[in-house]
């Protein structure tokens, strides 16, 4: 466990370099303020710490940053905290409602279809988890943005899901039900990778499990078949899943960055594709290590909950 | 027998016939598109033509024929896909190889890059590193800018190598230890030999399954890509499957439903596709899987 913070470290140097050969800052900087003069410059770089030497800068901005003491966007010059916050806030919502109803659904129907391996309902759950890992998030987004935005509208006369922004433009104030109603498209967009993912996962795990000779025991004992299922089908066949779960930690962010652009939904992807587009060095490094943080703490909650779930294992 | 099981998964069969078709329809460029790709189907207005006899899939936006640029893009995505799977194949197999046959440190640092860049939000990797390559001068004199299709190949293949390095290396650790193997040591083969000659060809199976997904992952990486406009860029017009899903963004508002429609289905019918018969090939080949029934 004592890699992580190392990992981080080097990581995000890594990522610091690549940034800095990728969007070269002052360039962004000159980009968006032609007139700068040579004093606004050398401000600048001195408060981004861009010096040529790349270790000396990453460690003056890792200073800056452990410090709290973050430089203002290139863009508008604004505060980075408070944007980063917000869009924080709003992804953290979307994904773990995204995830959580995933999972749950992805879950059953794994189950569903494990219970009757090679009956017709069997075939066509794996058809259609087939066709859920095949549809890219955003050709899903944008098929239902045709369809809610442009021809619910026109054949049913409402909109049922408005497919922009948390809220419609002037609102003011928080109402739940408005906020899920927006919500739901981009949740779906996610949710569809996560459910066909996920049924996969469970079908084959619980089929393992339910093939396995202590199910036998299990069933020779006289328990009910109920019993047998969940006491120790379900929870021995989760094992392995949730230890993908934490890994696939990545494939839901990009999912996210996805949906999230193509619905506008103000969160960390609408946030990092502006921020990359500018090349607005001040907003990526923060996003990067937060990225960053959180892949590393999924792979660490997948080490711990693995030897959790299965006392066969152990950390060392 | 293994191709008897393959050709007992029906979808995958059909996947083949499909792929096949749009694979003559490609080569026949000259017969089957009935534009060209930047021909414009009539004068004026020609705009946003909904799909009818003159052009079969309607136009788009300076009234090309929707139906010809979608063969031309499929071909490009095809193009794209291919060469990346099979460059990341190559190297897959022989970092996997290496990883799995000699173990050590080598393996460990491989698998853990492997493991970091796995976990990793594929997309911010992606846009990052085509960046900062893309600014390196000496490379992009060899692999050309950001905007080329061979620029776009070997972005992918810097990824698309781990899934790769990963199989390859999992089959090799546990044949290494099969008698075989040992036969052929005890025989006084050389370790170069024995991975040539007995670890790889018995991974074939393996490495066949991942190469069919590596193209289907090199395509919609790509698509994805150019959604965001970071793609391989339409110099004269030239077009790919994912600069037809990106025109797609901006026409749905509008109602266009047939610029969206139609190189949203080819994508997903083409992954669809190969899926099924990357499926059918871990079947086909995985002697211990036992479908269930």
């Amino acid at each position: 466990m004592s890699w992580a913070i190392p990992t981080l470290i080097l990581v995000t140097f890594l990522v610091y370099i690549a940034l800095r050969l990728g969007t070269d800052p002052l360039q962004s900087y000159l980009r968006t303020n032609p007139r700068a003069t040579r004093v606004k410059i050398a401000q600048y770089k001195a408060v981004n710490g861009l010096s040529s030497n790349y270790v000396l800068g990453y460690f003056h901005w890792l200073k800056n940053f452990v410090t709290f003491n973050w430089p203002r966007s290139i863009k508008g010059s604004r505060e980075v905290w408070p944007e980063l916050k917000d869009s924080l806030v709003n992804t953290i919502r979307l994904g773990s409602l995204a995830t959580f109803v995933g999972v749950v659904i992805g879950l059953l129907v794994g189950m569903f279809a494990a219970l009757k391996p090679g009956s017709r309902r069997d075939v066509a759950v794996n058809t259609v988890a087939f066709l859920g890992i095949s549809i890219p998030p955003y050709i899903s987004a944008v098929l239902f943005q045709l369809l809610f935005a442009v021809y619910w509208s026109r054949w049913f006369g409402h909109t049922l899901f408005p497919t922009s922004g948390v809220y419609p433009p002037g609102h003011t104030g928080f109402d739940l039900l408005l906020m899920l109603k927006h919500m739901a498209l981009p949740t779906i967009v996610v949710a569809i990778q996560v459910v066909a993912v996920y049924s996969r996962y469970m079908r084959s795990s619980l089929l393992d499990v339910l093939n396995s000779d202590y199910m036998r025991t299990a069933r020779s004992k006289g328990i009910s078949e109920r019993q047998i299922l969940f006491k120790h089908g379900v929870r021995n066949a989760l094992i392995p899943v949730v230890t993908i779960a934490a890994l696939d930690i990545g494939s839901i962010i990009g999912g996210l960055i996805i949906s999230e652009n193509i619905f506008s939904y103000p969160g960390m992807g609408v946030y990092f594709l502006s921020a990359f587009a500018t090349g607005d060095f001040p907003l990526l490094m923060p996003w990067m290590v937060l990225v960053v943080a959180s892949t590393l703490l999924f792979n660490l909650v997948a080490d711990v909950s693995y030897a959790f779930l299965d006392p066969r294992i152990r950390l060392d | 027998m293994a191709m008897r099981r393959f050709l007992s998964h029906k979808a995958a069969v059909g996947s083949c016939v499909l792929l096949g078709i749009m694979v003559l329809a490609v080569i026949l460029s000259p017969i089957t598109t009935r534009y060209g790709v930047n021909e414009q189907v009539r004068k004026p207005p020609n705009t946003f033509l909904p799909p009818s006899k003159l052009a079969w899939f309607g136009t788009d936006e300076i009234g090309r024929d929707m139906y010809s640029r979608l063969i031309y893009g499929i071909r490009v995505s095809l193009v794209i896909g291919l060469f990346t799977a099979l460059i990341s194949t190559v190297v897959g197999c022989v970092v996997g190889a290496v990883a799995g046959f000699r173990g050590g440190r080598f393996d460990d640092i491989v698998m853990r890059v492997t493991d970091l860049f796995l976990a990793f939000p594929f997309l911010v990797a992606l846009l990052v590193i085509r960046n900062t390559i893309g600014n390196i001068g000496w490379l992009t004199a060899i692999i050309g800018d950001k905007s080329s299709a061979r620029f776009v190949v070997f972005l992918l293949s810097i990824f698309g190598w781990m899934g790769v390095a990963r199989i390859v290396r999992g089959q090799i650790l546990s044949l290494k230890e099969r008698e075989f193997i040992e036969a052929a040591r005890a025989v006084g083969a050389t370790r170069r030999y024995i991975v040539r000659a007995h670890l790889l060809p018995n991974s074939i199976g393996p490495i066949m399954v991942s190469l069919s997904f590596a193209v289907v992952g090199a395509i919609t990486a790509e698509s994805t890509l150019a959604f965001f406009g970071y793609g391989p860029q339409a110099g004269d017009g030239a077009t790919s499957l994912g600069i037809l899903v990106g025109a797609a963004k901006g026409a749905v508002q509008s109602g266009y439903w047939w610029i969206a429609v139609f190189p949203c289905f080819a994508l997903v019918l083409i992954s669809l596709a190969i899926n099924f018969i990357g499926d059918a090939l871990r079947d086909a080949t995985d002697p211990r899987l036992d479908r269930g029934e």
